[in-house]
């Protein structure tokens, strides 16, 4: 008995416990107020007088990084530049990078990170399909901007409703497969068309696209996993179908693999890579790489390719934009070449910089995103083609051209092609945008 | 005095209540902790919950049972898939404890089916067929896409935090808690109902075979112990923990994608057992914590530092690495471990120093000397308290050494 008493004090210590703790709380409810979401009022999160948080999550290590972990660096370079010339609005802009490894997992770790410890205002240009799917509505339901995502997917544009707060930046996949359907059926119709696609949103949206145009055309449709390195099979397929044009929608490792194959089996079809996976200096490398040297990969491997363009790349050095990225590379980069990725980050970066312009100086979370939804068509910016964004549509860039590659540069065998999903028409762009040039200062205006 | 030794007996006594204390006193501490830590640490929290519940689970399958498995991630991934398959939106009505049952329920089914297999192979054998479950599972996601949506996943829609739950979250800090606060609540309960339900089974007649079969399966066999029941049964439990830890996994990360579920992570569980201690779940919460917390640590010290993103990036992996031989070099029976033998030795001491003066003296002084050499000297005797998942009473119930 005495047993059982004693006992009963380390619950009765644990009980005891539980209520202090319950009395320290504040007891009953009182009448809801409903509090607003977060981005209301002059308080934004991660704004100050002074300074702007933004964030991001990118690969920066494993297998996702060569390449893509180059896009935060230049984005930075653009950052900073624009920081040394005073910021927006008189705020310094902060960016902090977040390595996610390419999982998702580590994208949602991150995120978490960057939204509740570090209370960054958006998130600008978080990279990939998979991984930003992770997080995206998460940073809509804390209405987080989350602004040019480094993904050609549909789903960052064409459900503004579901998704209020993200926006698309890159042409989408679909208009990418549109116009290279179109281009095939006018100039090639006697073509047999092979398509080689990644078993993801980025393979789907432009077959979704390029059947619009071809799909009589179609001998042969193989897909293939990210992560599984083996292609033999695949290549092999697009052989037996006999297919004579093949369209590649993959990432640039899945080009240089391509390529290998190809080689080994003897074929040799006229090939297309979308604009993702057809960056001459790292396919080239990653050739040589790959084949453990054996083919001796340089920028001029991808020679009498066809591709897509939709920014200017520093395949092309008289480019009024492509000086101001070097000039901002040399005066605020870091190591290494100013490179195409590095190109994308500062293009997006200038993006942002348009967008908190537009928003004013009373800084919110959702005046960013309406200022952003009424500016944005009318943005000029080193893309060839204008924007879509309205407040229907978060889609980005609206065309590209078609380019051949010859000795590392893009040939462009057609004007800007603008066009929008669906079963819109494709129509020649007349904006100008091709051939602006940026503000003396470098700055948008 | 009396009545000290009274509860004293007790607690040594009564393995039940005992445990059942330590639950009770664990509720109540995640309570207090989460009303106090920032929303960001309660993710970071919930984190540690999930890895620690599939450690707990894969530490007493290695520690107490002796099989080793490599595939762990793979059976959260069922757990995972479950979770997301049943909570696809908003409108899905399945209540959240169900949920986690049927995911409990399905990787405890894929459990036993490995399980049966695994218990007829050994050693490199074994570790060789789990990495074949941690590679292949995944292709899974990949092959039946339309389903289980291929690379991107399938999101996990967790239902509104119920209302009673918002009510006891108002009423104990005056205000509603956010849902990332809900979900690491969850997440904890899973893991201590989830340690309460091992904890008492690693100390039953079923433990007790787990043991038998680990240190001599021939003795095992003699004493009248079916080996392969009892390393299927091993399996099957270790499961079920990985797949509530799937299940928490999934409505924390608020996905379910074949990206989350690869060898690393199984590789990840592993690590946390052996920096932990292998067979203690108190390890396995120390190496949980210590994965969870450590990259971020390490990345903010590299970037304030002066390190560049990309380099501090690439220094989380460094230190982890570090960590890992350090903890191996230095302390082989792993954190819980060295601690528990140095906890066993000093009350090793207490209790010689009553009779002579000098017997204590000498016991000091040769323990001061040993120190550096403490754990070439420690480790064949505390292999079996090591492995006991819970403080020291455990050395009464295990088995008498390792076999040869």
């Amino acid at each position: 008995m005495k047993r059982m008493l004693t006992m009963t004090v380390p619950i009765s210590a644990a009980l005891a416990t539980t209520l202090v703790l319950a009395a320290c709380g504040a007891g009953g409810r009182d009448d809801d107020d409903d509090n607003g979401d977060g981005g209301g009022g002059a308080t934004a999160p991660g704004v100050t007088e002074d300074s702007i948080k933004i964030g991001a999550h990118f690969p920066l290590t494993g297998v996702a990084a060569p390449g893509y972990s180059e896009i935060p660096t230049g984005a930075q370079a653009y950052f900073d530049y624009v920081n040394a010339a005073g910021g927006v609005h008189g705020r310094q802009i902060e960016y902090i990078v977040k390595d996610d490894g390419y999982n998702p997992t580590n994208t949602s770790r991150v995120t978490n990170e960057l939204v509740l410890q570090d209370e960054i205002f958006a998130m600008v240009g978080g990279l990939g399909t998979p991984t930003h799917s992770a997080v995206v509505d998460f940073l809509n339901s804390e209405g987080v901007p989350d602004f040019f995502v480094s993904s050609g997917s549909l789903q960052w544009g064409d459900n503004v409703e579901n998704r209020p707060y993200t926006f698309g930046w890159q042409p989408d996949y679909e208009i990418e497969g549109k116009v290279i359907g179109q281009y095939v059926a006018e100039n090639m119709p006697d073509a047999k068309v092979g398509l080689f696609l990644q078993d993801d949103d980025f393979g789907d949206d432009a077959e979704q696209g390029v059947r619009q145009y071809l799909e009589d055309q179609i001998v042969g449709v193989e897909r293939y996993t990210s992560g599984n390195t083996d292609v033999g099979p695949q290549v092999a397929g697009l052989q037996a179908s006999g297919a004579d044009l093949v369209l590649g929608f993959n990432t640039p490792s899945y080009t240089a693999l391509t390529q290998l194959v190809s080689l080994r089996l003897g074929y040799t079809p006229q090939w297309y890579y979308s604009n993702v996976g057809s960056d001459p200096t790292l396919v080239g490398g990653l050739l040589s790489q790959f084949s453990e040297g054996a083919v001796e990969g340089s920028q001029n491997s991808l020679d009498g390719i066809l591709t897509t363009e939709y920014i200017p790349g520093v395949d092309a050095p008289d480019d009024p934009w492509v000086q101001l990225w070097q000039k901002v590379w040399d005066t605020h980069g870091t190591q290494g070449d100013l490179t195409n990725y590095r190109v994308y980050g500062m293009s997006h970066a200038y993006a942002f910089v348009q967008a908190l312009q537009a928003a004013g100086e009373d800084l919110t979370r959702d005046g960013l995103v309406e200022a952003f939804e009424e500016a944005g068509q009318d943005l000029d910016g080193p893309q060839l083609a204008p924007y879509r964004y309205t407040a229907e549509s978060h889609l980005g860039i609206s065309g590209l051209r078609i380019v051949e590659i010859n000795n590392g540069a893009g040939e462009p065998l057609t004007p800007v092609l603008t066009t929008d999903i669906g079963d819109a028409e494709i129509t020649e762009d007349d904006s100008g945008q091709a051939d602006d040039a940026p503000p003396e200062s470098g700055i948008p205006e | 005095m009396t009545r000290l030794t009274l509860v004293r007996r007790l607690w040594s006594d009564s393995t039940l209540l005992r445990h059942l204390l330590v639950a009770v006193l664990g509720v109540v501490a995640i309570t207090a902790v989460l009303t106090a830590v920032s929303d960001f640490r309660s993710v970071q929290l919930a984190e540690m919950a999930y890895l620690g519940t599939a450690a707990g689970g894969l530490t007493v399958l290695t520690g107490l049972n002796g099989q080793i498995s490599l595939g762990h991630g793979a059976l959260m991934a069922f757990g995972a898939y479950t979770t997301a398959l049943l909570l696809p939106d908003l409108e899905a009505s399945t209540p959240l404890v169900l949920v986690v049952l049927a995911a409990v329920l399905v990787t405890l089914a894929v459990g036993s089916v490995v399980g049966v297999a695994a218990a007829r192979l050994h050693g490199p054998y074994l570790a060789g067929a789990t990495v074949a479950l941690a590679v292949a599972v995944p292709g899974i996601a990949l092959f039946y896409k339309q389903t289980l949506g291929g690379e991107q996943g399938i999101p996990v829609v967790l239902p509104p935090t119920p209302q009673w739950a918002l009510d006891a979250g108002y009423y104990l800090t005056g205000t509603d808690p956010s849902r990332s606060k809900f979900v690491a609540y969850v997440a904890w309960l899973t893991l201590i109902a989830t340690f309460f339900l091992l904890a008492n089974l690693s100390r039953s007649r079923v433990g007790r075979r787990w043991r038998a079969v680990r240190d001599d399966e021939v003795a095992a066999e003699l004493a009248g112990i079916n080996l392969g029941r009892a390393r299927v049964s091993a399996f099957m439990v270790s499961a079920a923990a990985a797949g509530a830890a799937g299940a928490m996994l999934a409505i924390s990360v608020r996905l379910a994608a074949p990206g989350s579920f690869t060898l690393t992570l199984s590789l990840t569980l592993l690590a946390a057992v052996v920096l932990g201690g292998l067979g203690s779940l108190t390890g396995a919460l120390l190496g949980a914590a210590l994965l969870t917390f450590l990259p971020q640590v390490v990345t903010d010290l590299g970037t304030d530092a002066g390190l560049d993103n990309i380099q501090a990036a690439e220094l989380a992996p460094l230190v982890y690495g570090l960590v890992m031989v350090l903890v191996v070099l230095l302390a082989p029976l792993g954190i819980a471990g060295t601690l528990r033998s140095l906890m066993l030795r000093h009350r090793h001491q207490d209790r010689h120093r009553g009779p002579t003066q000098t017997t204590g003296q000498t016991t000091v002084q040769t323990t001061g000397q040993t120190t550096g050499q403490t754990t070439g000297q420690t480790t064949p005797q505390t292999t079996d308290q090591a492995t006991g998942p819970d403080t020291p009473g455990a050395i009464s119930t295990t088995s008498k050494g390792t076999s040869p």
